[in-house]
């Protein structure tokens, strides 16, 4: 049986209550919390709990927190970051539609850890639904005592509110957010110093993925022990919210154990291909992931054995192709994407990018020639001199285009047409 | 009447061309909700998103002269409101129609038969992307992967999901938006 921990008290039809949130233990390790473990016993939990940032770079959440000095000034600021517009991604969308005082409760928590008083739910506009459930949420919990001045009789105040985005991809980046949230052009900023020393208003701010925080209040309630023993493999710990898209029978999010391989995902979970389509490839974690050798199809899907065949975890979103859909059409699709959503601030990114764009849509039109595929290869590594890690993340599509599925990219030349269509 | 709400206008100074704002302004209920928002916030430009989008919402779209106002509300000049306007996709700073369709162009919905969604749309409402309908009733935009990978091929119409598309689903709902349109000039 695979456990159930974020999507526990998930409806098909409707938002979990505060009640039923707290009939399912909710809100009592924030109880808990406030009557008897400091910051510093949270962060170190969390640290001990192997718990890593869900929003695709897997960097460890207790570590990020303990990032904030001691003495560092105040007001301090969070961030709950659900502005995912990662294709292939949807979590977010649907933890706020499940359970939305489990990333109320994780939220807070995270806050007491680092002494935050007052927090920002960022949301993409696509999500408007989510904000206003949020928001709607937001109040029953300052009702009930859980946000606002001294929570539940402690000497804690924090204050959480929905931040609404006017859309684009680059706010995502955890820096290109906070420049979002002060009214400026979201433009990533250069680290040092890193956010957790100057972030918003030049103040310490702490910006962590929707999905790492609704973790916390189970690891608190629980214990590190259980929470890394959720995890099939050794190297991971908890759960993990898959999303499953593209040719499969059943696209949707599923939760299972981090680690979890992805022919299991794909077959059992998703039901596995639609009837007539075999799997060609994988995009294994959104968009700026490399497109699945066949042989990796067993892969544990956790941030080690992901980055051990040469892949990424991402955000987990496995975008399934098949035997039938052209993979240059796709990552031409892939690249138009991540042009328009370029901030254009860099050259390498506002450049190479357009640049790479233009010479696979020559290929896929017919128009290719076996000279692009050395300058594709020099301008994808230029891209990793850019200021932040979306044009790196552009190019993986491409590079794992030319690596793993070189005969379709020489078909496309020597045909002079792509071999898809007609 | 609010006297804050004209501290700022020294009615002597004021040229023609902001008098002419000046007439313009939103209603008074949705002004002071705006400087109210914008009060509680850290800085004032922390709101910019949700004073576009208010103005937005208000005018049909983000305007010239509704930029200005938001600018001055939002104690910026309304270059750099305009930088920040610039940057969003969903912010229209062209008249738009009543009902704007997001089409996802996004890689899941790109598989799952973006284009045949984009011919029929173009075919059945006689526009291409970026453009509104000559009634102004529909503006087709390209979007970016909106989220709803799991009902694709997808659009957002008006911030409200719908999927997956097919032409029969297409003809469905561009019924039902103009049925709602006749309802509301009955009323």
């Amino acid at each position: 049986m695979v456990p159930k921990v974020l999507f526990q008290n998930r409806k098909p039809d409707r938002i979990a209550t505060l009640e039923e949130y707290r009939q399912s233990g909710g809100y009592q390790a924030l109880a808990t919390v406030l009557q008897k473990y400091s910051p510093k016993e949270v962060q170190q939990i969390v640290v001990d709990s192997g718990l890593q940032g869900r929003g695709g770079a897997g960097f460890p959440a207790g570590l990020k927190w303990k990032s904030v000095a001691d003495d560092a000034p105040f007001p301090r600021y969070l961030i709950t970051n659900i502005d995912e517009m990662e294709p292939g991604t949807f979590k977010d969308r649907v933890m706020t539609h499940a359970d939305p005082h489990m990333i109320i409760e994780g939220t807070i928590l995270a806050a007491y850890s680092v002494s935050s008083e007052k927090g920002f739910i960022f949301v993409r506009p696509s999500y408007e639904n989510s904000a206003r459930i949020m928001e709607r949420e937001l109040n029953v919990a300052r009702e009930a005592g859980y946000l606002g001045k001294n929570i539940l009789g402690s000497n804690f105040s924090f204050e959480l509110v929905v931040h609404r985005s006017g859309g684009r991809y680059i706010c995502g980046e955890g820096t290109a957010q906070i420049n979002a949230i002060m009214g400026k052009r979201a433009h990533p900023q250069q680290s040092p110093p890193r956010s957790t020393e100057k972030g918003l208003w030049e103040k310490p701010t702490v910006l962590n993925n929707m999905e790492t925080l609704v973790n916390v209040p189970h690891i608190l309630r629980n214990g590190a022990e259980w929470f890394k023993s959720l995890a099939k493999t050794k190297t991971a710990s908890g759960t993990k919210l898959y999303c499953v898209s593209g040719k499969v029978k059943h696209p949707g999010c599923y939760e299972l154990p981090m680690g979890t391989r992805l022919s299991e995902i794909i077959e059992e979970h998703a039901g596995g291909l639609l009837p007539g389509s075999d799997f060609k490839t994988c995009l294994p974690g959104g968009a700026s992931t490399y497109f699945l050798q066949k042989k990796h199809y067993d892969m544990e899907m956790d941030y080690e054995s992901t980055k051990k065949a040469g892949n990424r975890l991402g955000t987990g979103a496995v975008i399934v192709f098949d035997q039938k859909t052209c993979l240059v059409g796709a990552t031409l699709n892939l690249l138009d994407f991540f042009v328009r959503e370029s901030c254009g601030f860099c050259t390498p990114c506002r450049e190479a990018l357009p640049f790479i764009r233009d010479l696979i849509r020559r290929i896929e039109e017919g128009d290719g020639k076996e000279d692009f595929i050395p300058i594709l290869r020099r301008m994808s590594q230029h891209t990793w001199k850019s200021y932040c890690a979306f044009s790196p993340g552009a190019t993986m599509p491409v590079t794992s285009l030319l690596d793993n599925f070189p005969e379709e990219v020489h078909e496309h030349i020597s045909q002079k047409k792509c071999p898809y269509k007609g | 009447m609010d006297h804050s709400y004209f501290e700022h206008l020294n009615l002597f100074r004021i040229s023609i061309f902001e008098f002419r704002i000046y007439l313009k302004m939103l209603p008074e209920a949705l002004f002071n909700t705006l400087r109210a928002q914008i009060a509680r916030a850290e800085s004032p430009r922390e709101m910019a998103i949700d004073v576009m989008f208010a103005l937005q919402n208000h005018y049909g779209c983000l305007s010239d002269e509704a930029l200005e106002e938001g600018a001055r509300l939002l104690r910026m000049t309304p270059l750099e409101l305009e930088e920040i306007a610039t940057f969003y996709d969903f912010i229209y700073r062209e008249p738009v129609g009543r009902y704007v369709i997001h089409l996802c162009d996004g890689v899941v919905c790109w598989m799952n038969g973006y284009s045949s969604v984009l011919d029929y749309l173009f075919k059945k409402l006689g526009i291409g992307l970026g453009e509104t309908t000559k009634d102004g009733l529909f503006t087709i935009l390209p979007t970016a992967c909106i989220g709803y990978c799991d009902l694709s091929p997808a659009v957002l119409v008006n911030g409200r999901p719908y999927g997956p598309l097919t032409p029969e689903k297409i003809d469905e709902l561009l019924e039902r938006f103009k049925g709602e349109v006749r309802r509301s000039r009955v009323v």
